[in-house]
């Protein structure tokens, strides 16, 4: 039905919000990039000076290669970890839904709530290394979170933790879809087992990899609450990823110009892993 | 084991081949899948076992034992006596600001999601497609793009440091995924029904509120579970646009976590981390199937 006036009313408070609040608000930000802006917003445009600072700053340096290690780790034995459960759950086991659930629960808790209980759980002063300790593993060395080339690892750690059931779901639902002609006929020609997953199925859950990979890089790179959380940063700036980057720069350094730059950088690499996604995706819908 | 794994199913019975070894293979899977949910129950055990023990029990002890002295002394700790803004007040203001700040933020974007889905859907205008396009390519933003004009913005309508200003934005950035999930669920919706109440003299709202709501129940729990998860555990928005008078409890509990001076009392954070935890905890476990449902469909979230 064509729409008349009320449809277009009524859609308009919605349409009018996200056309401000991301887009509006997109375009603002990079403006504030291009300026000078400190603790408050100046509206000076001096072109990429803050682009150029940025790049060269050691904070942002670190950041990014922070994120570098975090993201390949994070997105790396997520993947393969929730492939692997997948497919351990899908052989017709008991009590599946049970399993399911546990490694599914993190995914509904806050990352302050679980970067609680690693902050402590890898804390050498209270957590693994003492406990370990005191049960008699007298030589038991674990301090990452304190140790600064290791404490990244540390992130990684509770963020697959988190994350690793919801891959899980999401390869199972892609392995309940599978084509199962296929795969009988594989095994009625005496193929084995592992055989028919390597050849066979996982060749079929091409999509989904392609989903997870996207769905966990970008949160990879909105990765915020569970650094402030677990490290707070540290020890020193160690485990900075440019969010948290951006957030110190913009509220707590006054450099509000460079923080918009930062911003501006991550939304760009989100926008390069997400948009050809998203085309392929619509163009799949309207194809189909 | 019984050979329950040899029933007739789509896939189901690779993994054994022939007959010999299938229960050595059994029971190393069982012993696999076991590991893994212990590992993963770990971190909820050790917040559990802990906030139950007296402080020093912690420390002279490990985290993996069982409590020698039970206390639910670091719970009311953390609840109400806990130092977090300028008063000792625990958790309690925080976590009734995190309702105060659900509740609406949940039932406007929901309502809103499920209007624009209904128009998206059953009406054609020009530039629709693209405005859909637009409202979802809005969830995967890094909310870091939006924090300075946004605060500018709460700072123009008065609304900085409130939790009504955090109702509005976490509406605004909700409005992507309710709309999606109501958008996906109306697309398949039976054309023939809505044909017929129109052809009956159903306008604009009737068609909404008697053929299409009474009829939205799966998409409705979903997009409120979903909605109430995020918004509950959101942080970014929480810490950059509230105060003392607004925290919500996940800026509550880090305040408390990560800014105690002098003696950290790790079975108070503990009790207060399972108090933050509690409600979305308690969401999933009485309706998993529709948690995972919207994780499925809203699978965009960071």
């Amino acid at each position: 039905m064509k729409a008349g006036f009320l449809p277009k009313l009524l859609l308009s408070p919605s349409a009018f919000l996200v056309l401000i609040c991301v887009y509006g608000y997109i375009m603002f930000t990079v403006y504030l990039s291009f300026t000078t802006s400190t603790m408050l917003p100046a509206y000076d445009l001096v072109g990429p000076a803050s682009y150029q600072r940025l790049v060269g700053m050691y904070n942002w340096q670190v950041s990014v290669a922070n994120l570098a290690i975090f993201a390949v780790l994070f997105i790396g034995i997520a993947g393969t970890l929730g492939l692997t459960l997948a497919i351990l759950i899908d052989q017709k086991i008991r009590a599946e839904n049970a399993f399911r659930s546990i490694f599914l629960y993190p995914m509904a808790l806050s990352l302050i709530v679980t970067g609680t209980a690693w902050k402590w759980l890898l804390d050498p002063g209270v957590g693994l290394e003492h406990s370990l300790r005191s049960l008699g593993w007298e030589s038991f060395r674990f301090g990452w979170i304190k140790t600064s080339e290791l404490a990244i690892y540390c992130v990684v750690i509770a963020a697959v933790w988190q994350t690793t059931g919801f891959v899980m779901a999401m390869f199972l639902a892609g392995l309940r879809g599978i084509d199962s002609e296929q795969v009988n006929a594989a095994r009625v020609d005496g193929a084995r087992a592992s055989q028919i997953y390597r050849r066979v199925i996982i060749p079929q859950l091409g999509p989904i990899v392609v989903s997870a990979f996207v769905i966990l890089a970008h949160m990879a790179i909105k990765s915020y609450d569970l650094v402030v959380a677990l490290t707070n940063g540290g020890p020193g700036r160690s485990t900075w990823l440019p969010s948290v980057f951006m957030y110190q720069y913009t509220f707590t350094r006054n450099e509000m110009a460079i923080g918009a730059a930062s911003s501006v950088l991550m939304l760009l690499v989100i926008g390069a892993i997400v948009l050809p996604y998203g085309l392929r995706e619509m163009r799949a819908a309207r194809d189909a | 084991m019984p050979d329950m794994h040899v029933a007739a199913g789509a896939i189901a019975p690779i993994g054994h081949g022939s007959t010999t070894g299938v229960d050595v293979e059994r029971i190393a899977l069982y012993g696999l899948l076991g590991v893994m949910a212990l590992l993963f129950l770990m971190p909820v055990y050790v917040m559990v076992v802990n906030s139950l023990k007296p402080l020093d029990e912690i420390r002279t002890g490990n985290l993996l034992a069982f409590p020698h002295h039970w206390t639910i002394q670091p719970w009311l700790t953390a609840w109400s006596t806990a130092q977090i803004g300028v008063q000792p007040t625990g958790l309690r203001p925080y976590f009734i600001n995190s309702f105060l700040l659900v509740v609406p933020a949940v039932t406007i974007s929901t309502l809103l999601g499920a209007l624009n889905g209904y128009i998206l859907t059953q009406f054609r205008f020009r530039g629709s497609h693209l405005l859909f396009a637009a409202i979802l390519f809005s969830v995967f933003i890094p909310f870091q793009i939006v924090l300075i004009p946004m605060a500018m913005t709460l700072g123009l309508l008065r609304l900085a440091g409130t939790v009504t200003g955090l109702v509005f934005v976490n509406v605004v950035y909700g409005i992507g995924f309710t709309t999606l999930f109501f958008r996906n669920y109306y697309a398949a919706f039976p054309v023939e029904l809505i044909r017929s109440a129109r052809i009956d003299g159903a306008g604009f709202f009737s068609v909404l509120g008697r053929v299409l709501l009474p009829n939205s129940a799966p998409i409705i729990i979903v997009t409120v579970i979903w909605q109430f998860t995020s918004v509950w555990n959101e942080f970014l928005f929480a810490a950059s646009f509230s105060d003392f008078s607004s925290f919500p409890i996940t800026v509550a509990l880090n305040n408390l976590v990560n800014s105690s001076t002098g003696v950290k009392e790790y079975n108070v954070h503990f009790a207060g981390a399972l108090v933050a935890g509690l409600p979305t905890l308690m969401v999933y476990l009485l309706s998993g199937k529709y948690f995972v449902r919207g994780l499925m469909a809203g699978s965009v979230k960071g």
